[in-house]
Formats: C-alpha cells, sequence, structure tokens
C-alpha cells in the first residue's frame, strides 16, 4: 500500500487561510455524491460483511420481519478452515494451492508469449504488420463470458473443434485412431503432487485463458519497445554486440519498468478470474479448477450460507491483501537488483 | 496495492521515428518468408475460435460441428430462431437486451457522471483526508465485485415498497455492480485529468468562472475521450453482467438478462440447445460491444502503454 502513486500534488494555493478552507469545501462537494453512494453500497456492506462473518445468517434471516442471526464467533471461519461446507469436493488448502498456481502460469505465459509477439512484429521491415496488428487485438474485444462459453463449445468432446483439429493433423498424420478427449470432465489428473492437483481441464483453461491473455501484454509490450531509443541500438551494433546481447542490454532493461506493473495487475486480474472456470469446467472435475472466487459465488448463489460466504470473503480479501504486499516488495527488490 | 493500469491518459506525443542515417536494404526474402508464416500462425489461432463460431451461427442444419466456412445454404435462421425464442421461456431477445441495455446504462451514467466529480477533486484540490480516501478507493478496486455479494444482497433485500423489491430489480442488480464500477471509474479519470495542463483553469478561474463553471466548461469537454472509455467499460459490465443478475434476479422470467439466458444455453444446469443457435446468440451479444470497442480501441491502448511506462 505504500507505493500508490497519488500522482502530482494539486497546487494548493498558499493563500489565507481563509481562502484555503474555502477551497477544501469546493473538494468536500466534488467528492459528496461519490462518497454518499460508495458509503451506502460500497463501504456499509463490507462492513456489515464482517458483522455477517460472525452469525449464522442463513434463508431464514432474509424475509422482512424474520428473527436476528445468532451470533455464532469465529465459527464460519473454522469451518471454511476445517472444510466442514456442503459444497462438494471443497478443500480450502487445494482451492488456494490451484488458485495460485492458475495466476502464476497464467501470468508466465502471458507475458513470454506477449513480448515474444510484440518482438517479432517489431522487427524492422516485417510486412503487413498493421495487418497483423489488427488481428491480434480480437481476443480482447470479445465480452470474456462469450469467451469462455465459446471455448467450452469448442472443448466438447463430440463435437468439438479441438478434438477434430487434433483427430485431423497428427491423427492423419500418424495414422491414429480417432481421440475424443473429454477436455473438461476427465477424472484422472493429469499431474498430482500435495495439495496441486491438475486434471486436463486446466490445460484446457489454460489455453483458453492464454488466447484471451497474450495479446493485451504484447500491446503493453508493443508500446514499451517503441519508447526505446533507436541509436541505444545503433551504440549497441557498433560495440559489436550480438542480437541477444542487444537484447539483454538493451530491450530488457526497457521492457521491465512497463511490463513489470501489468505482469502483477494481470496476476490479480487473472486470479479473480470468474468466467473461465465457472462456464468452462464448472469447477469441475471434483472441484479441481474451482476457484475462489467460483467458490465465494457457489457459497451464496447455490447454498445460499449467506455468514459462510461472508467469512470466505474476508478469508479473501487478506489473500489478496497478502499477494499484493508480496508482488510489491518483488517488484521492488528486482528494481533495485537491476539499477 | 499493484500499481493500477489506468486505461487511458492522454496521448503522449511519441518522439519523431527514428531518423534514418543509412537507408537499411530490404529484409532478405527468406527470412520475410520465415516471419510471414509465423505471422500467419498466430493470426490463425487468433481467428479460428471466432470464425468457427460465426460458421456455426450461419448453419442451418442445427448440426454441431461446422464442417466448411461457409456452410451449403448458409442462412440466418438461426438468428431468426435465437431472436424470437432464446430461452424456453416465451421471452423475446429484444426483451433480454433491453434488460441489460437498462442495467448498462444505469452503470455508465452513475459512474461517469459521479466519479467525474470525485476524480477532479482527488485531481486538482488539496484537502484534509485525501490520502486517506484515495487509499479507501484503491482498496476496494482491488476486491472482487464477487466478494461483496452476500451482504449488497441481504442488504437490498431489506429495501420493498408494496410488491416492489429492490434486490429483484434491475435496479438492484445496477446499484450492485456500479458499487464496483465506480471506484475503477474515478481512478481511470482521475488519471487522465492529471494529465490535462492547468493553464486553461487558472484561466477561467481569472475570468471569474467559479470551481464548478471551470469543470463543466473546461475541464469535462478536455476529458471527453476518457469519459467515453469509462462510460463504455460501465456499459460493458452491464451488457455482459451475470453474478448478480443470475443470484438477485429470481422468480420472475421478465426480468431475464442477457448473461442469464446465455448461462441457460450452455451453463452447468443447460437445457440441450442447438449450438447453432447459441452461436448466433453468441454473436448478437458480443458484436455490438466488439464493434465499439474497435473503435475505441486507439484511446485505450495508448493509455495502457503510457500508463504502464510511466508506472
Amino acid at each position: 500500500m505504500t507505493t500508490v502513486a497519488l500522482g502530482p500534488v494539486a497546487t494548493a494555493p498558499r493563500g489565507s487561510r481563509w481562502r484555503r478552507s474555502r477551497n477544501a469545501r469546493a473538494a468536500y462537494l466534488f467528492l459528496l455524491p461519490a462518497f454518499l453512494v460508495m458509503l451506502i453500497i460500497t463501504f456499509y456492506p463490507l462492513v456489515f460483511q464482517v458483522w455477517m462473518s460472525f452469525t449464522d445468517y442463513g434463508l431464514t434471516n432474509l424475509k422482512a420481519g424474520a428473527p436476528a442471526p445468532n451470533y455464532v464467533g469465529l465459527a464460519n471461519y473454522g469451518r471454511i478452515l476445517d472444510n466442514n461446507i456442503v459444497i462438494p469436493n471443497f478443500d480450502f488448502l487445494r482451492i488456494l494451492v490451484f488458485n495460485l498456481f492458475w495466476a502464476f502460469t497464467n501470468v508466465v505465459i502471458h507475458v513470454v508469449l506477449g513480448v515474444a509477439i510484440a518482438l517479432i512484429l517489431n522487427v524492422k521491415g516485417v510486412k503487413f504488420k498493421r495487418f497483423y496488428r489488427a488481428v491480434y487485438i480480437l481476443p480482447i474485444v470479445i465480452p470474456p463470458i462469450i469467451v469462455a462459453t465459446v471455448w467450452r463449445n469448442l472443448f466438447d468432446p463430440q463435437y468439438g473443434a479441438i478434438n477434430q483439429v487434433i483427430n485431423g493433423t497428427i491423427g492423419v498424420l500418424f495414422k491414429l485412431p480417432p481421440v475424443q478427449l473429454d477436455w473438461l470432465n476427465q477424472p484422472n489428473p493429469i499431474f498430482s503432487f500435495g495439495p496441486l492437483i491438475l486434471p486436463l481441464a486446466y490445460f484446457a483453461l489454460l489455453t483458453t485463458n492464454v488466447w484471451l491473455g497474450w495479446p493485451l501484454n504484447s500491446v503493453v509490450a508493443t508500446g514499451a519497445l517503441q519508447a526505446i531509443p533507436q541509436d541505444l541500438y545503433e551504440a549497441a551494433e557498433m560495440d559489436g554486440a550480438g542480437w541477444w546481447q542487444q537484447f539483454k542490454a538493451v530491450t530488457l532493461p526497457w521492457l521491465r519498468p512497463a511490463m513489470l506493473p501489468f505482469a502483477i495487475y494481470g496476476f490479480v486480474v487473472t486470479f479473480n478470474l470468474f468466467y473461465l472456470s465457472y462456464f468452462m469446467s464448472g469447477g469441475g472435475p471434483f472441484g479441481q479448477t474451482e476457484l475462489l472466487v467460483t467458490t465465494a459465488y457457489r457459497l451464496v448463489a447455490e447454498q445460499h450460507l449467506y455468514a459462510v460466504a461472508a467469512a470466505f470473503a474476508i478469508f479473501e480479501f487478506f489473500i489478496l491483501l497478502a499477494i499484493t504486499l508480496v508482488t510489491n516488495y518483488l517488484g521492488k527488490a528486482t528494481a533495485q537488483f537491476d539499477a | 496495492m499493484t500499481t493500477p493500469v489506468n486505461t487511458l491518459s492522454r496521448p503522449v506525443a511519441r518522439p519523431a521515428p527514428a531518423v534514418r542515417f543509412k537507408q537499411k536494404p530490404e529484409m532478405p526474402i527468406r527470412r520475410q518468408v520465415i516471419f510471414q508464416i509465423a505471422c500467419i500462425a498466430i493470426a490463425i489461432t487468433v481467428l479460428f475460435p471466432i470464425l468457427w463460431i460465426v460458421a456455426m451461427s450461419l448453419d442451418p442444419r442445427d448440426i454441431s460441428r461446422p464442417d466448411s466456412l461457409i456452410p451449403p445454404g448458409a442462412g440466418l435462421q438461426a438468428y431468426a430462431k435465437v431472436i424470437a425464442k432464446p430461452t424456453l421461456n416465451d421471452i423475446p431477445f429484444v426483451r433480454l437486451a433491453l434488460n441489460s441495455a437498462f442495467i448498462a446504462v444505469i452503470i455508465a451514467l452513475a459512474s461517469v457522471s459521479i466519479g467525474s466529480m470525485a476524480a477532479y477533486a482527488f485531481s486538482r484540490m488539496q484537502f484534509r483526508g485525501r490520502q486517506v480516501l484515495m487509499i479507501g478507493i484503491l482498496a476496494v478496486l482491488m476486491l472482487p465485485a464477487v466478494a461483496t455479494i452476500a451482504p449488497l444482497f441481504v442488504q437490498l433485500n431489506k429495501i420493498t415498497a408494496g410488491g416492489f423489491n429492490l434486490r429483484a430489480s434491475l435496479l438492484g442488480v445496477a446499484l450492485a455492480v456500479t458499487s464496483s464500477q465506480l471506484p475503477f471509474a474515478i481512478w481511470n479519470i482521475k488519471g487522465y485529468l492529471d494529465t490535462i495542463p492547468r493553464e486553461l483553469e487558472e484561466a477561467a478561474a481569472i475570468d471569474g468562472a467559479s470551481r464548478f463553471q471551470t469543470f463543466v466548461r473546461v475541464i469535462l469537454p478536455l476529458a471527453t475521450p476518457v469519459l467515453a472509455v469509462t462510460a463504455f467499460f460501465g456499459f460493458l459490465a452491464g451488457w455482459t453482467e451475470f453474478y448478480f443478475s443470475n443470484v438477485f434476479l429470481t422468480g420472475n422470467a421478465d426480468l431475464t438478462t442477457l448473461a442469464m439466458a446465455l448461462n441457460g444455453m450452455v451453463g452447468q444446469y443447460a437445457a440441450s440447445t442447438p449450438w447453432s443457435q447459441f452461436a448466433a446468440f453468441s454473436v448478437l451479444v458480443a458484436l455490438p460491444v466488439s464493434v465499439v470497442y474497435l473503435f475505441l480501441q486507439r484511446y485505450i491502448i495508448s493509455g495502457l502503454t503510457v500508463g504502464g511506462v510511466k508506472g
């Protein structure tokens, strides 16, 4: 929280005290509508959520005139940590580990692919660059919910495009019998180590999110690449630096300040990515692709356990806070290492 | 807080392309071919899902797998069906679209009008509690919208008047989404206002304009691009809103939204829908917002890159 860039400080006229207080009054008037709205629909519900997490608020407490819920102390938090929740296959540690792994692998692939493709399109003399850039932007402009449902269709075992393409290319080349991979529901995990379980569905979700995620990284990387002064490369070339040395000495240091904050931002976005898990695999098989956000959603939408959902959301808040602090620290540490 | 990425800031003049001291020879043809193959391969992976779904939507045979880009007898039958009766209920597509558009317009208007005023105060004025309020807004920005669904449900459910329950209404959903959209709007607009030079406002102040007049006559016109982009993101959030509407709008089929209908087609508990109709529906939902996004793309992206470099 310490690195919040608050922008240029407004020029407070160092005039009379009266003038300054009038200035502050104007500021509060401008803030009033936002303050009122956020007080009612943002901050109050958040405080209410904390209170709710210590009660047994459920469906019965919703009706008008219903009795107030009972105070239960930390019972809801305990139930979550003990996996004592009616959601089938609920395992808090497994969900958390999977969620972290999901966000991390996605961001690494997004950044590497995004930078690589930006580099290709930044090579002098490649033709039709404008056309390619226009095409590569398309995944960004399609609403994520549509992306999720369309890819669910593509991964369908019988009619989906993915199996058909595999059969039509690799299958024909190597004369293999047609496969009918059940990408999103195949029950045997591909990889399993302690709480980290990766079913085939994880790879389907990963593929989808890579399709969705690299273009924006590429756009950001392109912006950073175009800001690099060309004479740096010319100087490096005169010093006899090869392609790789130029990349290491000139390109990477100039990319880092743009890509690092964006990667951190991408990590948080991917960590909370609701649509793919919910619409493609439905969290399956056996809840193995469930994320924290989809679990929180199911607690309300399917189980109506409002109090447990509130406690769960508070866990989520602290997890996100920890992620933010750690990534911020890492970002600064690597920046110093760089200098 | 992670450095939030402003989606937009004033386009900064790019440094003029480096003057070419020596005219480099054209790229050798073999390298050019290799690059073109790579670029085309990437383009195919990007375009494939899009073309697949469009081809499927045009297929008159209600089959689940298109076998050519333009299927034999391609037509708009699936579109006609899905416009007339997209769900199991007797609700036409227009009804769904109007419900979603209603939510979307409220979010867009509320977040831009309220957000721009707050952003102006944060960008230009000095007052006690400024830092605390900004950090408060950033902290909310970090929370996923799903995390506040339980308290919002309970709170909005308490507000009833006659047979009307705010929770079970389109307005209630719009309010719930605005709760997470407004912090984003404030942050996004503030980032842009910070880059507008102050001289014009000072001139207006010398001419005797009040703060509010300056804001309306000087700042808002200059900030049109960021207002358009912020409004668009608000609209987009409402147009494809799923989690609040799916939980809030129970028991009244007339309030079904586009995303809820989509969930009915392909969600976990989906009834079997011919896939050509699902495809047509997807195209109808995505096309309008995607086209607008493409138009605004230039502004959105220049902000991303410049903001990123600054961050």
